[in-house]
């Protein structure tokens, strides 16, 4: 089979996984609403969960084909590690489905991963080849247990957001309603990227750039109408709309004006889908959806929190700290190097050693153990997005 | 010492919170682990006396106080974790990146992040991970680390030892999950210790009292990888005496023989030929990514490299070299000899190896009057032409550059841009010519130069950067990382459960705990007691307190 063949169904399997995460979700929504009978709610689960190992498989297919048509595992640059890591949070789900048989897990779960996959599309997708520092075995034993260890973890925050949604009190205002809030809202400037790169996307939308960069004359490909043009740009497309200011200079990495003017665009249109949400609802996003989750045990939430980071954390240990030590020791004959992801990477585990130990004392089950999951989640994707687009770092490989 | 004597019989260490035999709650001791406030007893190190929570008098049982408090070290980790945060703002003085207008840390930390970038590099954050205070903060957890496992480990070793299947009916239904049944049948409580043994439960029955344990071996997960850890802080104290630890690098161009720093002229290396290949533009697969990316990518830096040996090492002589190594040194790819580990670490491409110049008459034909070759590495301070003419170097920048106020220097000693002041003596003559030559540039110093010197031909290699290193406290970082990860897995992926089952009248009191994973447990008893007239537990855990 010649390689742009294995590429072409590579990459109608990784679309069709996202189409059947989606449906998927719905079934797994439909757990919650139908509580007439308890048979039919045991369907509409199995039905989710078989819908989300076949959309598993589909990436996985996905997977190895692109594996087969680079010749190296597809964790090698952003678009690849991104699209990897919502497959390990699909994959963790149905782990701790298995052991917990909640559905309404995969209600959430599920669109974390495919936000997650979403996110990675803003990055180039082409194939490309290993810089001599990648080559080795240890990039996919390395990369492959990090993101599973983070997989894992993203349960937890999603056992941690549910708790939270179901149990913190709505009927006044307060700073814990607020907080809440922030996080859903958070949750919405996502959506806001997908809902704005797609309808560009289909648009068609092109605008090419010329800026600097490193003493060398370089283009770039605004798929968005520019807001923030590249630092020191000049439209080069006749009729696209002249970017309002330029990126800040001291936003680095390859594209920073274009990931720049991304966020831009998917704050934008987050606030405006959130605004227009609590328009119709009428009150907070998190009131508005406790009542579909009264009929989930709070005490089981707080067991999944718990368990994911019981099962999670030594996995992102062995990926993110040793295996890492080890490949950095043979790459650059130092096992650690304190660069900025390796930092972030020992943030974290801080962080989920923090929250092991304070699960010791008492008062810290329940609520204050979900916060600490949404937290831990933050730091993770602090890592995999700040770190990458504004810390120029030695893994600033896309 | 005040021993403490219970209705058991068991005679308790002085501030123990629950009898060891048989987990009756001592009074006068329950505030100890907050359990007069709560209607559940706190299991967390199964009510033994702990050190740190009996004795707190001299100064010697507050610092072992301080140090055994988890609230201590949870406190510890979080600073340590800000103060890690705090140092990824800015690169860390090592990776100042080496194009900027200038590497000195008191110049370009300001010129680059203004006010903000003064402040970071005035509070010493540019080396903060190297700093007395975050190495302090490391310490500290370790000693935490060690405290804690101590304070913690030792009692509830004894008491997991001594546990009496015969357990208190407080302790009972003071546990999480409990249940209690009036009546049952005859041999149900046979038929639960059947299906506990099935679910590999070791069972004990002391008079029909009856305890199932399975997975203790978990509860000193903590304790192992706690053990881990410390390790790998020690190796990293090893690891700054220079015994354990040898760093230098090394320039070596391309046919070069050099002596290895850091053997004591045991060792030579030698470079053939350095290597740098690119992926292939037009490939087929990869060829459009390397067009988005709009330059070359790399895909091999390698040196071809020989090993040798000095043999009879006369002071004075020139030793025997034996090669005892030849390989390709490439990256992800050391090469390793005797105790030392090599490293591709950098290269210089284009570094001038010779350059020969010819001399012109001014106002000539052009045609060459001489013709002499100048050896970058070492010149020669003269050199005498077959056609009379003597031509003197003056001065010789290697790697020439204006400075500031305009004069000529060299950045580097490095000959990857030549530049020299020739003194040129036609023939029989004893007045010299002064010209300047490098790349580019041909000035003629006073004006009135009768001869002129130009570039005839140069030879250009490359360098290759090498790392040498020996690192002996890398066993101990792995040793400390497999039993840290051993811990972890040990306390994570199982876990340490018990249920007890004791005998009343008619009926019987069952209750369950273990340390994770709730749901099991509940799972098991399920299991075990289904078809019985035995009640299932009731989790009466109070969520939110």
């Amino acid at each position: 089979m010649s390689t742009s063949m294995l590429l072409d169904i590579s990459n109608a399997m990784l679309f069709t996984a996202f189409i059947l995460y989606l449906i998927a979700t719905f079934f797994f929504g439909a757990t919650i609403r139908d509580k007439r009978s308890k048979h039919k709610k045991g369907i509409a689960g199995k039905i989710g969960i078989t819908i989300t190992i076949i959309g598993f498989l589909a990436q996985l297919v996905y997977f190895i084909t692109r594996w087969m048509a680079s010749g190296h595992a597809p964790v090698s640059n952003l678009f690849e590690f991104t699209t990897f890591l919502g497959m390990s949070i699909v994959l963790a789900f149905i782990i701790i489905y298995f052991i917990y048989k909640t559905g309404v897990l995969g209600l959430f779960a599920l669109p974390v991963a495919m936000i997650i996959i979403a996110y990675a599309s803003i990055f180039p997708t082409e194939v490309s080849p290993l810089v001599p520092s990648l080559q080795s075995y240890w990039l996919q034993i390395h990369v492959i247990t990090v993101s599973l260890g983070q997989g894992i973890l993203a349960i937890s925050f999603v056992a941690g957001l549910i708790y939270l949604i179901r149990q913190i009190d709505q009927t006044v205002r307060s700073k814990r309603t607020t907080w809440l809030e922030i996080v859903l809202f958070t949750i919405f400037l996502f959506i806001g990227f997908i809902v704005s790169t797609s309808i560009f996307n289909f648009m068609d939308y092109e605008a090419t750039f010329e800026y600097t960069e490193q003493n060398a004359l370089t283009t770039t490909e605004y798929h968005l109408p520019a807001i923030a043009g590249p630092a020191g740009g000049e439209l080069m497309t006749e009729g696209a709309m002249e970017p309002w200011f330029e990126a800040p200079g001291w936003m680095q990495g390859e594209d920073a004006g274009r990931k720049f003017n991304t966020v831009i665009w998917s704050f934008l249109t987050g606030t405006l889908i959130y605004l227009l949400a609590r328009l119709v609802l009428r009150k907070r996003i998190g009131k508005a959806m406790q009542p579909l989750l009264k009929n989930v045990k709070p005490d089981l939430l707080d067991e999944i929190n718990y368990r994911s980071v019981t099962i999670g954390f030594p996995v992102f240990t062995l990926g993110g700290l040793i295996f890492a030590s080890i490949w950095a020791q043979i790459a650059w004959d130092r096992f650690w190097g304190w660069d900025p992801k390796e930092v972030w990477a020992l943030i974290t585990w801080f962080f989920y050693a923090a929250y092991l130990h304070l699960r010791l004392s008492r008062g810290w089950h329940g609520e204050k153990s979900a916060w600490l999951a949404v937290g831990g989640f933050a730091i993770i994707l602090f890592n995999l997005i700040v770190v990458n687009l504004v810390f120029a770092g030695l893994h600033s490989y896309a | 010492m005040n021993k403490i004597k219970c209705e058991c019989g068991h005679v308790n260490p002085e501030g123990t919170v629950l009898c060891e035999a048989c987990g009756k709650p001592i009074e006068g001791n329950q505030h100890i682990d907050g359990n007069d406030e709560k209607k559940l007893l706190n299991m967390r190190y199964e009510g033994s006396a702990r050190r740190s929570q009996t004795y707190n008098k001299s100064i010697i049982d507050k610092t072992w106080g301080f140090f055994s408090s988890v609230k201590v070290g949870v406190w510890l980790i979080v600073l340590a974790l800000i103060a890690s945060a705090l140092g990824s703002i800015l690169p860390q003085e090592m990776y100042i990146p080496a194009d900027a207008p200038s590497r000195d840390p008191a110049i370009f930390y300001e010129e680059r992040y203004g006010v903000f970038g003064l402040i970071f590099y005035q509070l010493g954050f540019h080396n903060l991970y190297s700093s007395w205070w975050y190495m302090l903060l490391i310490a500290l957890i370790g000693v935490s680390l060690v405290i804690c496992s101590i304070d913690r480990f030792v009692p509830l070793y004894k008491a997991l030892k001594k546990q009496k299947a015969k357990r208190h009916s407080t302790f009972l239904r003071r546990q999480r999950l409990f249940s209690e049944t009036e009546s049952i049948n005859e041999n149900d409580l046979d038929t639960v210790k059947e299906r506990l043994k099935k679910q590999r439960y070791k069972v004990r029955d002391e008079d029909g009292h009856i305890l199932a344990e399975k997975g203790r071996f978990s509860r000193w997960g903590p304790y192992v990888n706690h053990i881990g850890l410390i390790i790998i802080l020690l190796a990293a104290i090893l690891r700054m005496t220079p015994i354990m630890y040898l760093d230098e690098y090394i320039w070596i161009r391309e046919g070069e023989q050099l002596v290895i720093p850091g053997t004591e002229g045991q060792f030579y290396i030698e470079n053939e030929q350095f290597l740098l290949e690119n992926h292939d533009p037009n490939d087929e697969v990869f060829g459009e990514a390397i067009e988005m990316e709009g330059e070359m990518i790399a895909s091999n830096y390698q040196t071809d490299l020989i090993i040798y040996e000095a043999k009879n090492d006369v002071a004075g002589a020139d030793p025997d070299l034996e090669k005892i190594v030849e390989d390709e040194l490439r990256m992800n790819h050391p090469v390793k000899f005797d105790r030392y580990t090599l490293y591709q670490s950098g290269y210089q491409l284009n570094e001038f190896s010779n350059m020969s110049f010819d001399i012109v008459e001014e106002d000539g034909d052009g045609e060459a009057l001489g013709t002499f070759t100048v050896d970058l590495s070492s010149p020669e301070t003269s050199y005498e032409l077959d056609s009379g003419f003597q031509v003197e170097v003056s001065q010789y920048f290697p790697d020439f550059y204006m400075d500031e106020d305009g004069n000529p220097a060299s950045e580097t000693n490095f000959p990857r841009n030549p530049g020299f002041v020739f003194l040129v003596y036609p023939p029989e003559s004893d007045t010299a010519e002064v010209s300047f030559i490098g790349i580019g540039r041909n000035i003629d110093a006073t004006g009135d130069n009768n001869y002129s010197l130009s570039i005839n031909d140069f030879d250009m290699r490359a360098a290759s950067g090498i790392t040498v290193r020996v690192d002996y406290t890398l066993p101990f970082f792995g040793l400390g990382a497999a039993i840290f990860m051993i811990g972890v897995i040990q306390g994570m992926y199982w876990q340490h459960r018990r249920i007890w089952l004791r005998p009343t009248s008619d009926g019987v009191m069952l209750a369950a705990h273990t340390n994770k994973n709730w749901h099991g447990v509940q799972k098991d008893i399920e299991k075990a007691i289904d078809g019985t007239k035995i009640n299932m537990v009731e989790d009466q855990q109070e969520l939110d307190e």
